[in-house]
């Protein structure tokens, strides 16, 4: 198994209050990922799905240790994540990448676009960054951008073209997994399409294996092999797409379900359902 | 008579030397009492076009139109009769509840202040009010919540308290400008259902905007489907969702995901290129240079819709040869 999870756990401590903190009792803390354990193997889609709160960003964060974890297991080919060092953890970095869901807040917009691929791909010495402008193309070939995208400067891109040069920088790394958080949530319905059509090209060609953080379920219903849906800090419901979009176990799994806005043809049915 | 009509709406502004447009001469009616969409994606000109009504716009920017709203002018309004029409003709929420509420001040306070400057109520009948309003919202315990900080709610619960003040005055109209878009699924669910209740409950009409056709396709019975600055597309929601008719609004509805999909690995087509910005479009129709079925002449199309069904109207004149052709390459 490419990744691998095990009881996964992150508290988060609360303000401790004036008598705590004088009596030196510990404060209150919040679970925010409670024992949470999946795979993900290569070339595959794992969908994360859940509302706000739920503690799939700080999942997602925990596996690359930008949040570090409190209990449980992260294996990346068999080696373990939590005990990484220096080289080892930037080298567990390197092949696992993060792309944000605000591309105007994740890129340097003082940097061309060029010059972010390529410097993401010096820092982790990458085959073919001696070559700048081959390195730049080819990255940014792979996600569909002309070669002349590369002297523009971020803030002369649209959300969409933003995203893409974000893919092209983590992909530039060499990453074996991509943890997408909110990769598509804040881009028009119709430049969606093209950025989740890129996303399974991506694993296609490179066999990418993918966590896909969304709120929007129907996203990840026809991205994902696989799915999760979190709730309250944990997994409820994990199963392959069809199975839990078509017969979910979960109560909270059908409720999101439930709620879920969808163009109906013809009047099928004009009542908002709701279940709390 | 309509409640509203607003005709040959045309928001512009400076821009290099001149002006670019970004609203291009848009017509929207709203009946009494009915919930009316407004599609589009970013730079589309929906919330321009909505502000409109209560000429809610940037100091710089330059608007044209009639705009009559029950009877009166909205262009031709004074200062003074402006003012009283925000506060008792229309009700607005915003898609952001928390950019609208003074930080310092208690939510019913903030409730209660509207209360008293727009309705001239004591400080107790208003207090009483909100109380009543809060309650209204289905806020539980609203006693209690009248004492709270707008940073002690959840984002639903203070866009159920935006609600409140947007409708203290028991508006005619009520604008929601994307009111469930940060809101997470269950809660968007409750947002929209609360809406409508209160809609019934006070008979008013509905405009919502919105870049999730979803929302729009449960919560109103019109649309109109808005591109570029242009609306493209208007009619009855059930029949755009069956029957869509303009090249853009088909290409959207195609390329919105769909839970039914699961597990099939569907790979939607998408609409190619992406959104003008404004000022990059000419004359002629701004989807021309994604649109699958365009042709020389689209560079001539006027814009203006025609009607094609009942209640249905579309700006495209070709969408007669086009779901011809498609319909000849579907079977």
């Amino acid at each position: 198994m490419l990744l691998s999870v095990q009881d996964l756990t992150k508290r988060f401590r609360l303000r401790r209050s004036l008598g705590e903190f004088v009596t030196r009792r510990p404060g209150d803390s919040a679970l925010a990922v409670d024992h949470v354990s999946f795979d993900l193997a290569k070339g595959e889609i794992l969908g994360l799905a859940g509302g706000s709160g739920s503690g799939k960003t700080t999942l997602a964060r925990m596996l690359i240790r930008l949040v570090e974890p409190d209990e449980g297991v992260i294996t990346v080919d068999g080696r373990s994540v939590r005990d990484a060092r220096g080289h080892e953890l930037r080298e567990i970095r390197r092949r696992m990448q993060m792309v944000f869901q605000d591309p105007y807040a994740s890129l340097n917009p003082r940097m061309t676009v060029g010059t972010a691929i390529l410097e993401a791909g010096r820092v982790h010495h990458q085959p073919g960054s001696e070559d700048g402008d081959a390195f730049v193309s080819k990255f940014l070939d792979l996600v569909r951008l002309p070669s002349s995208m590369a002297v523009r400067h971020p803030s002369e891109l649209s959300g969409g073209q933003r995203q893409r040069v974000a893919v092209a920088r983590a992909l530039a790394i060499g990453p074996e997994v991509l943890i997408a958080d909110e990769a598509v949530s804040a881009l028009d319905v119709s430049i969606q399409t093209q950025l989740l059509n890129l996303f399974l090209d991506l694993r296609d060609e490179l066999g990418l294996a993918i966590l896909f953080v969304a709120h929007q379920l129907s996203v990840i219903a026809e991205v994902a092999d696989r799915v999760a849906i979190m709730h309250l800090g944990v997994i409820v419901e994990i199963g392959t797409t069809a199975e839990v979009f078509h017969n979910p176990q979960d109560e909270y799994t059908k409720s999101l379900l439930a709620s879920h806005p969808q163009p109906v043809p013809l009047d099928a049915s004009r009542e908002i359902r709701i279940v709390e | 008579m309509s409640l509203l009509t607003i005709e040959n709406l045309r928001i512009a502004f400076p821009a290099r030397g001149g002006f670019t447009e970004v609203v291009r001469g848009v017509n929207l009616e709203v009946q009494q009492g009915e919930t009316v969409g407004l599609v589009g994606e970013s730079g589309s000109g929906k919330s321009l076009s909505c502000r409109s009504i209560i000429r809610l716009m940037p100091s710089h920017a330059q608007m044209t139109a009639n705009v009559q709203f029950d009877g009166c002018d909205v262009m031709a309004m004074s200062r003074k009769a402006l003012r009283d029409h925000r506060a008792h003709n229309v009700g607005m929420i915003f898609q952001d509840p928390f950019s609208c509420f003074n930080p310092t001040k208690r939510i019913g306070e903030q409730v209660a202040e509207t209360l008293r400057v727009n309705a001239g109520m004591d400080k107790s009948s208003a207090h009483a009010r909100a109380i009543e309003l809060l309650a209204s919202v289905e806020i539980d315990r609203p006693e209690q919540r009248y004492r709270a900080f707008p940073h002690e709610l959840s984002g639903g619960m203070r866009q159920r308290v935006m609600i409140a003040i947007a409708i203290s005055a028991g508006p005619r109209l009520l604008i929601a400008d994307e009111p469930t878009t940060a809101l997470d699924v269950t809660t968007q669910a409750q947002i929209l259902k609360l809406i409508e209740q209160r809609r019934r409950d006070l008979n008013m009409a509905v405009l919502l905007v919105s870049h999730d056709f979803g929302v729009i396709a449960q919560a109103c019975q019109r649309v109109a489907v808005m591109y570029g600055g242009y609306v493209v597309e208007s009619g009855p929601v059930t029949e755009i969702c069956a029957r869509p008719q303009h090249p853009y609004t088909r290409a959207l509805l195609e390329s919105i995901p769909s839970l039914e999909s699961a597990g099939h690995h569907v790979r939607r087509a998408g609409i190619p290129g992406q959104p003008p910005s404004a000022g990059e479009t000419g004359p002629g129709c701004p989807f021309a240079g994604r649109c699958a079925f365009a042709r020389p002449e689209c560079a001539g199309v006027d814009m203006s819709l025609e009607v094609v069904g009942d209640a249905h109207a579309t700006a495209c004149p070709f969408v007669r040869t086009i779901s011809a052709t498609s319909e000849a390459g579907g079977a």
